[in-house]
């Protein structure tokens, strides 16, 4: 091309130099345009796949706590098994107004229409929902074997959300299971070491005057060893964190009510 | 051109090598080298944020007006991080749990930034590229063999798999504790700077300063 050539706008414009006023407010505007569109593009397309490992991952570990879970099979499959509730943490009772399948417990915690702020708030989450989903597993004659609650606490570095299935007496804890939290790898996240949450296994919630009693600490409490969990070595205040939002979701301002229909037959 | 193309690719493994010799991305080798699978998916995403954001920002270098030059770049770069982190959580669901914080990082990787502004911004599309994998595979070298010495002692594993048996677990080994926590790390990567510079004495620096022999009255 000979130097006379008549160039474009285009041409032009590219070969202006780059560190003039126009160019830089062009360049800045068209990659911001160009990176947006590019990422939103990824957001929206993927969404739909990470809902439903999000939504798998949960189920997942409501089967685990439950026992039943199978690696094989397929978990929507084997999520059939359970009989969802929203549940009003207040009395107790279901609140068939909400559909579980649409429920969101975090977004319900968030919404000041569906939550409170706590005073007294020894799990550390701020703000409670008043209205949390449940799982009930019945047995084959349709009575109600277990039921899978929602607990989630404060740790050391984070907020640890996890189930805990409890035996059709309302009393016997089954197991217990965190599916989030940060804590220390090696120390705080041993809350998912197999041998430890095998610890809680017919571990009972109250004493027989119907006083909480559990407890996750280093030295057993006074009222026996069916109450007492064994601490997580290295891992103080984890240990701590769980033992205070137990004691919180299982006391009267959790899930006290509904342990209380649940004990008395009613649900 | 005083390097080939195969020069641009090794040399960043140990003669050249970000995190012993540059000593750049520390602050995210400690952080996710307590588990061998978090370190290999981590170092595959620098692998590919740093090759792809170099060669971007290669393709358009003459039109990058110096007064933003840094801000291009981190647009770029952060849009790809997010890229990596979407894919993460639609098609690794279990591994972005574990890594998601440290991915949103890959932005702050002084690593990327610095082959950006140190390569990319004078070099063409490919070699920019090839520059920016060579560099993600020698941050990922280090990566690994920090990840192993962690994980194998610290928690017995390698890739999640026990090789010792723990004796939280029912075996007899004893994890050594300071291996999961961070500053165990900077210990392996000082120690590892050390044997490298052995092995090749050039990359050790010059005193800045001489020790002065003070004679006494």
């Amino acid at each position: 091309m000979s130097e006379n050539t008549p160039k474009g706008p285009i041409r032009r414009f590219l070969d202006a130099p780059a560190d003039g006023v126009g160019k830089t407010v062009f360049v800045a505007v068209t990659l911001c345009l160009v990176a947006s569109m590019v990422v939103s593009a990824a957001a929206v397309a993927l969404r739909p796949v990470q809902a439903v490992n999000a939504l798998k991952d949960k189920q997942t570990n409501i089967l685990q706590v439950a026992g039943i879970y199978d690696p094989g099979a397929d978990v929507v499959e084997a999520f059939q098994a359970f009989e969802p509730h929203v549940l009003e943490l207040a009395n107790g009772t279901f609140a068939d107004q909400f559909d579980p399948a649409t429920f969101d417990d975090r977004r319900a915690a968030d919404d000041p229409a569906t939550s409170i702020a706590l005073d007294d708030d020894p799990a550390g989450i701020g703000r409670k929902g008043q209205y949390v989903t449940i799982y009930l597993l019945r047995d084959n004659s349709g009575a109600i074997d277990k039921v899978i609650l929602p607990i989630h606490g404060y740790g050391l570095w984070s907020t640890l959300y996890g189930f805990i299935a409890i035996e059709e007496n309302g009393n016997d804890i089954f197991a217990l299971q965190f599916y989030e939290h940060a804590e220390t790898p090696g120390l705080g996240a041993e809350v998912d070491n197999p041998r430890w949450k095998a610890l809680w296994n017919g571990k009972r919630l109250a004493d027989d005057n119907g006083q909480l009693q559990i407890t996750v600490a280093k030295t057993q409490p006074a009222a026996g060893k069916e109450y007492h969990i064994d601490a997580l070595a290295g891992a103080t205040l984890t240990t701590a964190g769980v033992d205070n939002l137990v004691k919180f979701w299982m006391g009267e301002a959790g899930f006290g009510p509904f342990l209380e229909n649940l004990k008395a037959g009613d649900v | 051109m005083a390097q080939t193309r195969r020069e641009m690719l090794i040399d960043p493994m140990v003669d050249n090598n970000p995190i012993t010799l540059q000593v750049l991305g520390i602050c995210s080798a400690l952080a996710v080298t307590s588990s061998l699978q978090v370190a290999f998916v981590m170092a595959v995403a620098v692998t590919l944020v740093t090759g792809f954001s170099s060669m971007f920002i290669s393709m358009i270098r003459s039109q990058i007006p110096g007064s933003i030059r840094i801000i291009v770049q981190m647009v770029i770069i952060a849009s790809l991080v997010i890229l990596v982190d979407q894919m993460l959580k639609a098609y690794a669901f279990e591994i972005s749990k574990t890594l998601s914080v440290f991915v949103g990082l890959i932005i702050t990787n002084c690593i990327v930034m610095g082959r950006a502004e140190a390569f990319a911004m004078k070099n063409p599309p490919v070699d920019s590229f090839i520059d920016g994998v060579g560099n993600g595979l020698g941050y990922g070298l280090i990566l690994m063999l920090v990840g192993v010495i962690r994980e194998l002692f610290g928690s017995g594993s390698l890739f999640g798999v026990t090789i010792l048996e723990t004796v939280n677990n029912g075996g007899w080994y004893v994890p050594n504790g300071l291996l999961l926590l961070p500053p165990s790390a900077f210990f392996i990567i000082g120690l590892l700077i050390w044997g490298f510079r052995t092995w090749k004495p050039a990359q050790v620096e010059e005193r800045e300063y001489k020790i002065q022999t003070v004679e006494a009255h």
